[in-house]
């Protein structure tokens, strides 16, 4: 059976609520009026990833991905997707010149992690509010 | 910028277990109370590992 016009704008609005929650931390919580926890969320995920920075913590270029798929580097392939769940934070950071990653520093591996779960929690975050428009939580 | 481990683990846990709690409670009550046994146990668990290892050098 063919989606309904009413279907259709529900979903479309879904895709466009999922992508600005991905792109802005908590955004989509604040979208749908659950404004505490967005804040918070937004606050917390870009504390969380700045730290991961500050900690000379690499962003693996988006051309890494290939390493997963060709099974060439499949961990820095997973890493790529994992900094990539942070949106828009990524692609800035990385044209300001930032998360080149200092292997050297001691806080190497720590700056990693907080990156790389940084995003992770963003792409729950993303879950958590289409779970939300959906009417399943 | 903060190079002590301790504190590093302890930010990591903290704002985990915040993202966590938020997520997977509606009342800020049991939010709260989430996160609290949520970061506690991230900080005995570290500590406690932390120490077992410690006879093994690697």
């Amino acid at each position: 059976m063919p989606a309904t016009a009413a279907e259709q704008t529900q979903s479309s609005s879904l895709v466009l609520l999922c992508v600005a929650a991905w792109a802005i931390p908590g955004a989509g919580h604040l979208w749908l009026g659950r404004r505490r926890t967005g804040l918070i969320l937004l606050v917390a995920l870009l504390v969380m990833f700045c730290i991961g920075l500050a900690t000379h913590g690499r962003l693996v270029p988006p051309t890494t991905i290939t390493g997963l798929f060709d099974l060439s580097d499949p961990l820095v392939g997973l890493m790529c997707i994992a900094d990539l769940g942070i949106g828009a934070a990524y692609f800035l950071a990385q044209a300001l010149g930032y998360g080149v990653g200092d292997v050297r520093a001691v806080t190497y591996e720590y700056g990693n992690t907080f990156l790389i779960v940084a995003g992770l929690l963003n792409l729950l975050v993303v879950i958590d509010a289409y779970d939300i428009a959906v009417g399943r939580k | 910028m903060m190079q002590s481990h301790l504190l590093l683990l302890v930010t990591f846990a903290f704002f985990v277990s915040l993202v966590f709690a938020l997520l997977s409670r509606n009342e800020p009550r049991e939010q709260l109370r989430f996160g609290g046994t949520l970061f506690a146990g991230f900080l005995v668990a570290a500590l406690v590992l932390g120490w077992l290892m410690y006879p093994f050098p690697l």
